[in-house]
């Protein structure tokens, strides 16, 4: 039922009017007193406290060398997370949203398992696979390949933890349209990359956004799988969110919120885009 | 069943579910149960020995009981926020709709330290409790107020699209019976929004067990008291016992697995019903 037709029907009488009203905002202020302070605040006190000494600190926290080096090593490695699993999730989810096939839900839910995992879980199973002590530590040391403590592992890390964000966001979007329009190009003479390019893509081109976005937010982001897999080297192998950490246990508290302002900048970003696109399906669906 | 027939027209899908799996054993299987592996090269005493040491029990009492508690004020708070989102207009509410998703797009260790300096004795809130004699952060409260941050949204955006598609007409029936707004709250639309309900509290549940970065910063991290199992992971991983780390581990992956395993069923079952109702 919407909003409106719920408000009507409550104003219609006199008495269910003043009661409805009281209902309301009483609702209403306690959801907001309770997002507000779990949810607004930190993000204002972010900002607040990261130019809290003046807007010249500020600037020279996001432009120190370790800052800037942190900064590259984000976005290297979301170049590269996104991209690997946004291919895998346009694939994954035209196998399991347009085929019949047995184990099924199984699949689904080996997918899913990179959401149930603790990161610190996902950093540590990289650990004991490629660290020194390692299954395979005694070949890269050989081969003097270095994975933990080195960029590749943050970036197998990262993989990992943002491995189902597309291909979950595209198989309800994918099995809602069905096959009948990919059918028909194919009927109509086009062959598979054509029915991909011009009918699949179209079709799920918001959905798939939508997915990269919150992969993208979530591998900038990461923490707790990079902190176990990275050693953190100051300049050589720390990500935006290891560096607020170092800044912040030295107690360089206005260095590490201007960082996290960074990365705070980029969860609105993220919201921005999200909330747009949603908007944007929701238009196309009601059209 | 007419999809089973037609099939073999689209093109794709050796490749597709071939490449699906190579990825996927990669990334997610091989390395998952290179874990298990670990944790078998110990006796089962000396696993044994491992999870039910003292200092083990202690990390899992602090995680289980903070997830839990977080994940029940966020069921109750999450209802609540979806009902006001779905129900009322008020100014702003776009807005306040689109921030509910902070927790899934705000870096954990960002929303950890900011927190932190909310509650931390000097901090903006913690500074009136200090004089009460409330510590909030660097005591399990803090653990508490920091899952209650990450585990919100999966239960605002579980219950609010039921609450949408809810059919106006039985409260109304209801109302025209006589039933009062608690009444219909409690018989109507709670055992309408209750999947929803628990597919939100066990997805916050599970998001609180596993969580590091925002409960770090804020818990003080006091063996005995404030450690949560991950951080005691990393802390084994540090003093090289990966064994040991690969244990404790274990037991934690086998709890999510069974929480996953779960929540996919419930989500299963739900749908085939809907579809069930839906003549589909």
């Amino acid at each position: 039922m919407s909003a409106k037709k719920y408000e009507e029907r409550n104003e219609k009488s006199r008495e269910g009017r003043r009661s409805h009203l009281l209902r309301k905002w009483m609702l209403i202020g306690v959801a907001l007193t309770f997002l507000g302070l779990f949810i607004f605040l930190p993000l204002i006190v972010v900002f607040s406290e990261a130019t809290s000494k003046g807007f010249e600190l500020y600037l020279l926290a996001l432009t120190e060398p370790d800052a800037l080096s942190a900064i590259k090593l984000t976005l290297i490695t979301a170049a590269i997370a996104v991209p690997l699993n946004t291919v895998f999730g346009v694939l994954a989810a035209w196998a399991i949203a347009k085929f019949e096939f047995k184990g099924k839900n199984i699949l689904i839910t080996l997918i899913d398992i990179p959401f149930a995992v603790s990161p610190v879980i996902a950093g540590l199973v990289f650990v004991l696979l490629f660290g020194s002590q390692g299954l395979l530590g005694p070949f890269l040391e050989a081969n003097n390949i270095k994975v933990i403590f080195g960029i590749p592992g943050i970036v197998l890390a990262t993989v990992f933890i943002t491995f189902p964000f597309v291909v979950r966001e595209l198989i309800p979007i994918m099995q809602e349209q069905g096959t009948d329009e990919e059918e028909a190009a194919l009927t109509l003479g086009a062959n598979g990359w054509q029915m991909f390019f011009r009918v699949t893509l179209p079709n799920i081109k918001w959905g798939l956004l939508y997915g990269m976005i919150l992969c993208n937010a979530r591998a900038m982001g990461e923490f707790g799988a990079v902190s176990v897999v990275s050693g953190h080297i100051r300049g050589l192998t720390n990500t935006l969110p290891l560096h607020v950490e170092i800044l912040y246990n030295e107690y360089n508290f206005t260095a590490a919120f201007a960082v996290a302002s960074l990365l705070a900048l980029l969860a609105l970003v993220t919201l921005v885009i999200k909330s747009f696109v949603e908007w944007r399906s929701e238009k196309l669906r009601s059209e | 069943m007419r999809n089973t027939s037609k099939r073999h027209l689209l093109p794709g899908f050796g490749i597709s579910m071939g490449f699906t799996m190579v990825y996927l054993s990669l990334i997610v299987l091989i390395p998952i149960s290179v874990l298990f592996l670990k944790a078998s090269t110990l006796s089962l005493s000396d696993f044994w020995q491992t999870v039910s040491d003292e200092r083990v029990i202690a990390s899992f009492k602090v995680t289980f009981s903070s997830s839990l508690i977080a994940a029940l004020v966020n069921t109750v708070f999450g209802t609540l926020i979806a009902w006001v989102l779905v129900r009322y207009h008020f100014w702003g509410k776009r807005v306040v709709d689109a921030l509910v998703d902070l927790p899934f797009a705000l870096p954990t260790a960002v929303a950890g330290i900011a927190l932190t300096a909310i509650y931390a004795p000097n901090g903006w809130i913690g500074q009136f409790f200090e004089p009460l004699g409330i510590k909030i952060a660097f005591s399990q409260l803090g653990i508490t107020i920091a899952l209650i941050f990450i585990g919100l949204p999966f239960v605002v955006r579980s219950v609010q699209p039921v609450l949408q598609d809810f059919d106006a007409q039985y409260e109304e029936a209801a109302s025209t019976l006589g039933a009062n707004s608690f009444q219909i709250f409690m018989k109507i639309i709670l055992p309408a929004i209750t999947p929803a309900l628990l597919t939100g509290f066990a997805l916050a549940f599970a998001r609180a067990l596993g969580e590091y970065g925002s409960v770090v910063f804020i818990s003080g991290n006091m063996p005995m008291k404030t450690e949560i199992v991950p951080l005691l992971i990393i802390t084994k991983l540090e003093q090289f016992d990966y064994a040991g780390a690969a244990a404790i581990a274990t037991v934690m992956l086998l709890i999510s697995f069974l929480l996953l395993f779960l929540i996919n069923f419930w989500q299963w079952k739900q749908a085939k019903k809907h579809r069930a109702v839906k003549g589909v």
